[in-house]
């Protein structure tokens, strides 16, 4: 392994203060540079690891960008067809109901292909985690508009932008669900800035947690970038997030469990 | 009193150069190198090591984990 260090006398394992989870396994990453999808991995296999839930977690990985998911965490998985991971899902759980059993989706499937799914396993309240990540583009196939996109936001079937007359609003699917009354804790996040990993951490912690209770489904946004889709550099696309994204897709809790 | 130090190991074959870790630095520790990996990437490297405070921004930001982040106080 080829790396390089700063002051050497500090390298101590006694001085240990942040290190990859174990959870993690050692495979390269296959998203682009910058990507949230990884970023995201690593907040969830850290708190996998910290809960102790390695041997109870079972994972239904999605179509999508993050579909070798099962490659990178070192957990049992299942992989679902396009869009279907909340109803894997839910026969997933109610066979094995000690089992803590979550998906991670991103936009096109979760908010397009999977919106029956979704809302449908949301209302009956199934007691699974669902960990969406929105980044407004079909990411994996080279950048289509997907239903998250925002109006006027180009895309590789939107050039001149997407225009509402013809093609809608975009969809805020995890509005819909805080609606629900089978849903128990909705919330949106991000994971571009360090504050912000924190407070997704917090999040997806809180959830796991609720999942423990049976009370219903938990669901997690990410509002996340895609560097290749928007055609930018990560740090340009983080910037652009900030300000085009987050004012139509606020951070926050959308639903809180009442105390 | 008592300084924190810190130091960050990073595993430059896997670092894919998104710069991210470059600009969540509060210090400007990390600068990108000049040389490539293996895999063609200009890989984010402790540039100014004496100025890490080991506040682990870098490595909570990074996508593929490569940062490793030790913390000391002298």
């Amino acid at each position: 392994m080829v790396e390089y260090s700063g002051i050497k006398e500090i390298i101590k394992p006694v001085n240990l203060v942040y290190k990859k989870s174990e959870i993690m396994t050692e495979n390269t990453l296959s998203y682009c540079p910058g990507c949230g999808h990884g970023t995201a991995h690593r907040i969830l296999a850290e708190i996998i690891g910290e809960e102790g839930l390695q041997s109870e977690a079972i994972g239904v990985s999605p179509v999508g960008c993050s579909v070798f998911m099962y490659n990178y965490l070192n957990i049992d998985w299942q992989e679902a067809a396009h869009g279907r991971a909340p109803a894997v899902a839910t026969a997933i759980k109610r066979l094995l109901p000690e089992k803590f059993v979550f998906t991670y989706q991103g936009d096109g499937d979760l908010a397009a292909i999977g919106t029956a799914e979704t809302i449908h396993a949301c209302n009956r309240g199934e007691n699974i985690l669902i960990i969406f990540i929105n980044n407004g583009i079909y990411g994996m196939t080279g950048g289509q508009m997907a239903p998250t996109t925002l109006p006027g936001m180009k895309s590789s079937t939107s050039p001149y932008g997407r225009d509402v007359r013809t093609m809608g609003y975009p969809l805020k699917i995890t509005d819909i669900v805080a609606t629900l009354p089978g849903s128990y804790y909705v919330t949106r996040q991000s994971v571009h800035t360090a504050a912000n990993v924190k407070k997704t951490k917090k999040a997806i912690r809180k959830a796991v947690q609720y999942q423990k209770l049976n009370k219903g489904t938990c669901l997690v946004e990410i509002v996340s970038n895609c560097p290749s889709g928007w055609k930018m550099t990560p740090v340009q696309a983080n910037k652009w997030m900030e300000e085009n994204m987050f004012p139509y897709y606020p951070l926050g809790d959308l639903k809180t469990p009442e105390e | 009193m008592a300084k924190i130090r810190g130091s960050i190991v990073v595993n430059v074959e896997r670092c894919k150069g998104c710069e991210v870790c470059m600009v969540t630095c509060p210090t400007g520790t990390i600068a990108m190198a000049k040389e490539v990996n293996g895999k063609g990437y200009n890989y984010a490297f402790p540039a100014n090591p004496e100025l890490c405070i080991g506040c682990a921004n870098c490595a909570m930001v990074c996508p593929d984990g490569v940062i490793t982040v030790y913390k000391t106080k002298i």
